[in-house]
């Protein structure tokens, strides 16, 4: 059947089932493949997108969930927040095989936007969900805090 | 992997480190032999890839028209940063600005690109990018820097000792004149290729880019999601592949009643093959619907039954009585006979999987005489050759596209090719189709080729100053490199060298000194995980120094650093970790430190772990200071990130992660039951480079074996415990 999904401003018609997962929706049909698959049960975060803003698990959310929404993935993030975390991801070489950092900075910036000034125990919470296997996390710690930084 | 022939090479850098040196001093001599012919490799590189015009004075370099430099990296970027080390060593010999530096995977051609410390294969691991390509790319950026200058020359009718470099623009002076590299690159091809003994390579005072600032990454894409990795390959009409595979190791499909799952939408075919049975889809979701639809009946009357608890007992049984000798040293036995106290301690590891963020994937698309491989390829040149093998064509007729891998820790690095050799024979069955297998996590998880179980026995007695007088170490466990093309330079006289490696080599001044292995079948199929054998023998080896210590009654690093006499790189990142560390000085209440030193692949690393005990009965990791000595630092902003990841992906074994088997299934499945570190478990962490000129060996190994013993040792100084298992778990 045809589902119209709103990805990152474009509506776009999909022909899946209506139980097909968000995540291969808009990697395998919309062609977007900055969100990663890792593991199917939202247990690692590496599919994390936004659904109106809220940080979602695409590998457990079917596309019937979601008509009508307004979905960010990682190649639509425009926002002065998302932008602060791309930069402060970069300027401290976070990434290392990189293939979580998509799910890792759009934790980061649902969690900078909903509060700028995040402690450890703060970045801690929003982060746990995903995982870095190359365990880039001392990064992810210093990179969130200076985004909020350059935000403040 | 392959560490005897790494250990011979690294040896002949090592002894002849005057010859190094002066080889870097600007006399061509030593090493020149490592070089590829550059007229040869120039001549196929440059048809394959280059535009009009285009420079390409060897196989690693092509400088285009728009002064953009490419290199050609050999080796596998899975994140441990061979993009950024292996551009540096050709920017800095060629002068190139940094920014106009884009790095590339090299086509798969082991006649170009072999690692010079594994003879005639592609491929990366053993923590070698960087050790045996350090002098190959300098001279490949001196060439073309030569040629580039030769050509400024011709052009200016200048003499060629007039012409500086500097940041990708060449200069006279003298008349004022100055051209960017992509200026001189069409000028550049008519000049000869100059002979190595010509080139002058810089001196280390001379250095602009080893060691210094930190470059800015050369592996981008990886903060916007525009990175490519296998996963992300679309071709057109291409199918993608989800496979049912055996509940058991050993196991086949016996009957396949494929109805239902061809009467899902997308599905378009189902196909048996020797590892199970594929459902083909026009899309991911499709495929795993179609795959779960299947009724298999899997024969598993030739499969392994095995439990855990079962194995353990068995290998730790065999422990009791001697192995074949991998070291002897004196005369260990009569020693510990003769000895009043022996002390033992048994040690017992799970096994591990490799659990890389991107599970194993790969592309095919099989052809007339021919195959196209895309894949995040770690040994190119096995995999094309296996893969040659199952399609009945030439090694050179498959073509492998090596992209980013999602992590790989040794897993595609597979030395049977395994999900690469699934992905072709599923191809196979579709000429001229493009065929993504996606294995899910669960596939992943439960495929095997895990890093062994093992159980290791050491007994000791230490003399009247409580020093050890004998050590007899015994390992059982399954043999990673029997039957793989590995085995004939590497297993010597029935010891694998993967097995005993980190405690055939222990540094510590002990008499009586022998080390013995028991090799064991089994039915799950293993492999190389991240630091290889170390990543038992560190713990065990650093584990029962440490009790020595206190039964001793001496200092842990104190104990160390006097039976490291003659070893000075073991000492001196011991003493680093320990004075950074604080080592000796007051910690809050329930704060404890605990150290373990360890070399693997040439490079030393200590650290020293600060644990905190918890209300619940469990512990956490506060913090780790690390020191590192890798000889010449090429990129210390990298280094230090394989440091503090090296560290986290040793923490998992050390707290959480563990395969356990029932009956011969995989207890395991996901992230929820292998549990891997998380952020909020992460300790801060701080790295400590030792300066040094050797010769520059790898950091993508030797941070992870280090962790576990340096924390179980703050944890049993702390508490008194004796914890002699993987995960730890405090009583």
């Amino acid at each position: 059947m045809s589902v119209t999904l709103n990805v990152n401003g474009t509506e776009q018609s999909v022909e899946v089932s209506p139980d097909t997962p968000l995540l291969w929706a808009i990697r395998d049909h919309v062609r977007l493949t900055g969100t990663k698959f890792g593991c199917g049960l939202a247990q690692c975060g590496a599919c994390t997108l936004h659904v109106d803003g809220q940080p979602t698990r695409a590998c457990v959310t079917p596309v019937s969930a979601v008509e009508g929404k307004t979905i960010t993935t990682i190649e639509g993030i425009e926002s002065s927040t998302a932008k602060a975390v791309q930069q402060a991801w970069t300027e401290l070489e976070v990434a290392q095989c990189g293939y979580c950092q998509s799910g890792q900075i759009m934790s980061a910036v649902a969690l900078l936007e909903q509060n700028r000034n995040p402690s450890d125990a703060d970045i801690d919470a929003a982060m746990n969900g995903n995982i870095c296997r190359c365990a880039t996390y001392v990064r992810i710690r210093k990179a969130i805090k200076l985004a909020a930084e350059q935000l403040s | 992997m392959l560490r005897r022939k790494q250990r011979i090479d690294s040896a002949t850098v090592r002894t002849s480190r005057r010859g190094f040196l002066k080889f870097a001093g600007g006399v061509g001599a030593g090493l020149t032999l490592m070089m590829n012919l550059p007229q040869a490799a120039a001549e196929t590189a440059a048809a394959a890839a280059s535009k009009e015009g285009d420079f390409m004075p060897n196989a690693f370099v092509r400088i285009g028209t728009d002064n953009r430099v490419t290199v050609f990296i050999k080796h596998l970027e899975m994140g441990q940063g061979t993009f950024t080390g292996l551009a540096t060593l050709v920017a800095e010999e060629l002068d190139a600005a940094w920014e106009q530096i884009d790095s590339e995977h090299a086509a798969a051609d082991a006649g170009k690109y072999a690692n010079l410390f594994w003879g005639t294969v592609q491929g990366t691991g053993s923590s070698t990018a960087i050790a045996n390509a350090f002098m190959q790319m300098r001279l490949a950026g001196a060439t073309a820097r030569a040629m580039l200058v030769a050509a400024a020359a011709s052009e200016w009718r200048v003499p060629v000792a007039e012409i500086s470099v500097s940041q990708g623009v060449v200069s006279h002076a003298a008349s004022g004149r100055q051209a960017p590299f992509g200026d001189l690159a069409e000028p550049a091809t008519r000049q000869p290729v100059p002979p190595e003994d010509s080139l002058r390579l810089k001196t280390p005072q001379e250095f602009i880019y080893i060691g210094k600032q930190q470059q800015p990454r050369k592996d981008r894409g990886k903060t916007d999601g525009s990175a490519i990795f296998t996963q992300d390959i679309q071709l057109p009409d291409m199918l993608i592949a989800v496979v049912a595979h055996p509940p058991l190791f050993g196991a086949r499909a016996s009957g396949v009643d494929a109805a239902q799952a061809r009467q899902v939408p997308g599905v378009v075919d189902v196909v048996q093959i020797e590892s199970g049975v594929a459902v083909l889809a026009n899309d991911t979701w499709s495929a795993k619907k179609g795959r779960d639809a299947l009724k298999i009946h899997w024969d598993e009357s030739s499969a392994f039954k095995g439990s855990s608890p079962e194995i353990m007992a068995r290998y730790r049984e065999l422990t009791q009585a001697p192995g074949l000798p991998a070291r002897s040293d004196g005369d260990a036995a009569s020693a510990l006979a003769a000895g009043a106290n022996v002390i033992e301690a048994d040690f017992e590891f799970p096994y591990l999987a490799h659990a890389t963020m991107e599970p194993m994937n790969c592309v095919v698309r099989v052809g007339d005489g021919e195959c196209e491989i895309w894949n995040g390829d770690q040994i190119q040149t096995l995999d094309q050759g296996a893969a040659a093998q199952v399609l009945g064509i030439k090694p050179e007729q498959v073509r492998i596209h090596t992209l980013f891998a999602g992590g790989s820790f040794g897993r595609r690095a597979n030395p049977h090719s395994d999900y690469v050799l699934e992905a072709v024979r599923i191809a196979k069955s579709r000429p001229g189709t493009a065929v993504k297998l996606v294995w899910l996590r669960e596939d992943d998880t439960r495929a095997g080729y895990y890093r062994p179980a093992y159980a290791h026995k050491i007994r000791a007695t230490l003399d009247e100053n409580g020093m050890p007088e004998a050590w007899e170490h015994r390992i059982a466990g399954q043999s990673i490199l029997k039957g793989t093309a590995f085995e004939g330079g590497m297993v010597k006289d029935g010891v694998d060298s993967t097995s005993v490696e980190g405690a055939v080599n222990l540094p510590y001044r002990i008499p009586n000194l022998r080390v013995e292995l028991h090799t064991v079948e089994e039915g799950p199929p293993v492999q190389w995980w991240r630091s290889v054998g170390s990543t038992h023998t560190a713990f065990s080896t650093e584990v029962f120094i440490d009790r020595l210590a206190r039964a001793a009654g001496q200092d842990p690093v104190a104990y160390r650093m006097q039976l490291l006499e003659g070893h000075p790189r073991h000492q001196g990142v011991l003493k680093l970790a320990a004075e950074k560390a604080g080592w000796g000085s007051e910690l809050p209440a329930g704060r404890s430190l605990g150290v373990a030193v360890h070399e693997s692949f040439n490079t030393y690393v200590a650290q020293v772990a600060e644990v905190s005990l918890q209300d619940d009965g469990g512990f956490r990791v506060e913090r780790v200071v690390c020191a590192v000595d890798c000889g010449i630092a090429v990129n210390p902003d990298v280094i230090r990130a394989q440091m503090e990841g090296g560290i986290g992906y040793g923490l998992s074994p050390a707290m959480m992660s563990e395969i356990s088997l029932d009956q011969g299934r995989v207890a395991q499945s996901n992230f929820h039951d292998y549990q891997v570190l998380r952020i909020s478990q992460m300790p801060e962490i701080e790295v400590h480079i030792v300066p040094s000129a050797e010769a520059p060996t790898g950091v993508g190994e030797p941070g992870t074996p280090v962790i576990a013993p340096a924390v179980a040792n703050a944890l049993e100084s702390a508490t008194g415990q004796t914890l002699s298992r993987l995960p730890l778990k405090l009583a």
